[in-house]
């Protein structure tokens, strides 16, 4: 099976922007925009798979699973972009270099598909998974 | 009742705070927005079938069910919580006016909390970058009748600050700049070809995370130096000689620059090279520096803090004196190691925008949470404190970009059950901490 080797970056955009600022956040719209990994066409192509297909995103700190989407604003070969909220987040690099200020945008990362049953979670079912029951 | 139109409405959406928004009201409710972006819109319209907090929630484990409580109970727990705790962090902020932060103030100091905002993952670095160098800056109306030449660097207002470009910057016909966006360059620095960059003059890709390489090289040729490399961080050196001469001959020139320069490597040392770069350009042109503040009121809470505390941002009180240290106080990095145990948040996602081993702590420690819908932090919460939007339910100063206090106006009234203010929710949480405080 394909695994890219890019570079995860992240940021907001216009659609993260509107639902968060409606309070969409646990709405299924809050998935599609900000759980997905947005790849350079060439490297989108390399994986095979059609847009909005579920891919495995996998980093030092954690893996989790986004929708493959292909990016607007390439060309950007090697690095991928997912907006910001809790999916990009369980990935970056936390480490501040006394800063305050995490590696937001410059994280290694592998992408592949997911496998058949895997398909990205919603904020709650995230948020419970990754860390509440983690914790208990 | 018949319909109402108010007008000069601030926007409570970006540090744009856009001031020209109408709003068309009619029995209390909002009926239609006009003039603002879509962000801006949305920020006034929640989405069906969104629920709003309305009464405050509790629940003693992570794991149990929420259970509806009263206002008074909920503020002696929150009181109780931020008394008890030895290390408190109280975040969040910059989605507030700056009179809810004075008040937040008061209680960090009783409390002894660390006071910190969205600033520590957005512009930190850049504050700590203008205590190294200085920062040459403007008012946003100065570039909307001067600037010819508008840089945005690693930042992408298009989706970010929808209406700046054609409000402030690029778009807009100025005393000077009658001809509007004909009479301007837009020129756009990103690692992408952003939306901002597909609508630029002239676009330079730079490789990410190389931003640094990029500000030296243009002022090595501004200091008439030839450069040896053919490419400097993925830039061709004849665009860098081509950028740093329309820099040098710009009548007055304004960079606007984002987290593409805070969250890579290099940190407050791109946004340094990016100050030292305009303070040069300032022999042969003229040139300002302004960073893209995310939320409404970014720059208020480095205001408040600075006149309460003398810093800008992650004040520790714990000695009883204000204290100051990026790297030590500041919120990921107290979380990530563990240090804090009890943290009260309002008005922020945490759990939406911070790294995954800070938001692993907050599951392990009692959290309160102010705010309006469900978020990612209020999901990992022991207590919701319903909130009231500022800028629509309640009145409030907050602080453009470029640091112009405006008057945010109330359109509506906060749901039944709410306080006026979230104010005066402080103010309420200040007493009965005083008041604990003085019973021991």
């Amino acid at each position: 099976m394909v695994k890219l080797n890019i570079r995860l970056t992240s940021g907001g955009t216009i659609n993260q922007g509107q639902v968060t600022k409606s309070g969409g956040k646990s709405l299924p719209m809050y998935t599609k925009h900000v759980g997905s990994i947005f790849l350079d066409k060439d490297d989108f192509n390399k994986l095979q798979v059609f847009p909005m297909t579920p891919v495995k995103v996998r980093s030092e700190f954690n893996e989790v699973i986004v929708y493959a989407q292909i990016s607007a604003d390439g060309p950007h070969p090697g690095v991928g972009f997912i907006p910001r909220g809790p999916w990009c987040n369980l990935l970056v690099d936390p480490y501040t270099y006394s800063s305050g200020c995490p590696m937001f945008k410059d994280t290694p990362v592998t992408v592949e598909p997911a496998d058949s049953h895997e398909k990205p979670l919603n904020m709650p079912e995230l948020m419970k998974k990754y860390y509440i029951e983690k914790a208990a | 009742m018949a319909k109402e139109l108010i007008k000069n409405v601030v926007c409570p959406f970006c540090g744009s705070a856009c001031d020209d928004i109408e709003v068309e009201v009619e029995d209390g409710k909002i009926l239609n927005v006009y003039n603002a972006c879509s962000v801006g819109t949305a920020t006034f319209f929640p989405q069906p079938g969104v629920k709003r907090f309305k009464k405050p929630l509790w629940r003693e484990k992570k794991t149990d069910d929420f259970q509806e409580i009263e206002w008074e109970t909920a503020l002696d727990k929150a009181a109780e919580i931020l008394t008890n705790a030895k290390r408190p962090l109280m975040f969040g902020w910059c989605e507030t006016s700056c009179e809810t932060m004075r008040m937040g103030t008061k209680v960090a100091e009783l409390t002894q909390s660390i006071m910190d905002s969205q600033i520590t993952h957005c512009h930190g670095p850049t504050f700590q970058a203008i205590q190294m160098v200085g920062e040459p800056t403007c008012t946003l109306g100065e570039i909307k009748n001067r600037a010819d030449v508008v840089v945005y660097w690693g930042c992408n207002p298009l989706n970010g600050h929808p209406r700046h470009l054609s409000r402030y910057s690029s778009f807009p016909r100025g005393f000077f700049r009658e001809e509007g966006r004909l009479g301007r360059k837009l020129i756009v620095v990103d690692p992408r070809y952003s939306d901002t960059a597909k609508a630029a003059d002239h676009y330079y890709k730079v490789n990410l995370g190389e931003d640094y390489l990029l500000f030296n090289a243009l002022r090595a040729v501004v200091n008439g130096v030839e450069l040896e490399q053919e490419e400097i961080a993925g830039v061709k050196k004849e665009d860098i000689v081509n950028l740093a001469e329309m820099m040098k001959k710009a009548a007055f020139g304004i960079v606007f620059f984002g987290m593409g320069l805070t969250h890579s490597l290099g940190k407050s040392q791109n946004i340094a090279g990016a100050i030292q770069l305009v303070q040069l350009l300032n022999g042969p042109s003229k040139w300002s520096i302004m960073p893209l503040c995310g939320h409404y009121n970014v720059n208020g809470f480095a205001q408040v803090m600075s006149w309460t505390a003398g810093f800008p941002y992650s004040v520790d009180f714990c000695r009883g004196a204000p204290r100051y240290n990026p790297g030590e106080y500041t919120s990921i990095d107290m979380l990530q190691k563990g240090l804090i145990d009890a943290m009260f948040v309002i008005s922020a996602d945490p759990g939406s925008h911070m790294p995954q081993r800070a938001v692993e702590h907050m599951v392990k420690i009692p959290l309160i949470v102010s705010e309006m819908h469900p978020t990612s932090t209020t999901q990992l919460a022991n207590l919701i404190l319903p909130a009231t939007v500022n800028g629509i339910e309640a009145a409030g100063t907050c602080y453009r970009m470029d640091g112009v206090p405006l008057h945010m106006t109330k359109v509506v009234d906060p749901p039944k059950g709410l306080f006026e203010s979230d104010t005066v929710m402080m103010k309420k949480l200040y007493e009965k901490v005083l008041a604990r405080q003085e019973e021991d």
